[in-house]
């Protein structure tokens, strides 16, 4: 297992520890697809590792994957918020967006993953939590779907709007998954 | 002042850059970090992006096969 951090302290001086600005990507997770997730948190942590300043802004679909309970469960404020948290669900139920296969999908690409030693959609979470990537929840979402920020993993660092977004990413490259 | 061995010679991107940051940033100021690295894309960018951040990069030695061997100062 991966050495989890305090997601505000970056593990190693950042690439500009000489003075300027780091280099910054930040990303909107809207999808709560198993494929388009691993390709959040795979630029997510590849950015990390090489110096970035990394900002991921779950919206929608999206909160899914920083959901606290990973399984189906009834999430939500009301009969029909709940209803949708348990069909949405959290990381281990995310559908793929192509062959999914009444959810056979995502198991058979997990299988893939670990017989060619490639990183899964889990520990990809895990190396994004120790290199202290910074994860953000969307407001708006949050109150359609009836969520609060203890639905959450613990670190997701604030619950933001769009103008705050785009303040984090001023300045550096912004990607929508 | 340790040194610590990574073998990352079976693992894909983003984890071989991934796992080096991580372990690096364990290690304190004057410790060693020894990578074994399969040729491609793990050589040609684990060492570069080391010394980017501001690592030393002591050398970089062909082990065997496609195993290459980066060790890295703190």
């Amino acid at each position: 297992m991966m050495e989890q951090t305090n997601a505000t302290t970056p593990l190693v001086p950042r690439r500009g520890a000489g003075g300027e600005a780091p280099k910054k990507l930040s990303i909107i997770a809207f999808s709560g697809d198993f494929d388009k997730l691993t390709a959040v948190f795979t630029l997510g942590t590849g950015a990390a590792a090489v110096g970035y300043e990394v900002n991921i802004f779950f919206t929608f679909w999206g909160l899914d994957a920083i959901k606290r309970k990973q399984g189906r469960s009834f999430t939500g404020g009301n009969w029909l918020t709940k209803i949708f948290g348990f069909m949405m669900g959290g990381l281990k139920v995310t559908p793929t967006s192509r062959f999914n296969f009444l959810g056979a999908g995502p198991k058979i690409f997990r299988y893939l993953m670990k017989k060619n030693n490639v990183a899964t959609l889990e520990e990809l979470v895990e190396a994004a939590k120790a290199l202290g990537i910074n994860l953000y929840a969307c407001e708006m979402a949050m109150h359609v779907l009836g969520l609060t920020k203890d639905d959450f993993i613990p670190e997701v660092k604030d619950v933001l709007g769009v103008a705050s977004f785009l303040n984090l990413s001023d300045g550096g490259q912004t990607l929508f998954i | 002042m340790a040194t610590k061995v990574l073998d990352i010679t079976k693992e894909h991107c983003p984890m071989t850059f991934v796992k080096t940051k991580i372990e690096l940033s364990k290690l304190n100021e004057g410790d060693i970090l020894e990578v074994l690295l399969a040729e491609g894309e793990p050589l040609d960018n684990v060492p570069r992006n080391a010394k980017e951040q501001g690592y030393n990069v002591l050398s970089v030695e062909h082990v065997e096969g496609t195993t290459h061997r980066v060790t890295i100062k703190k």
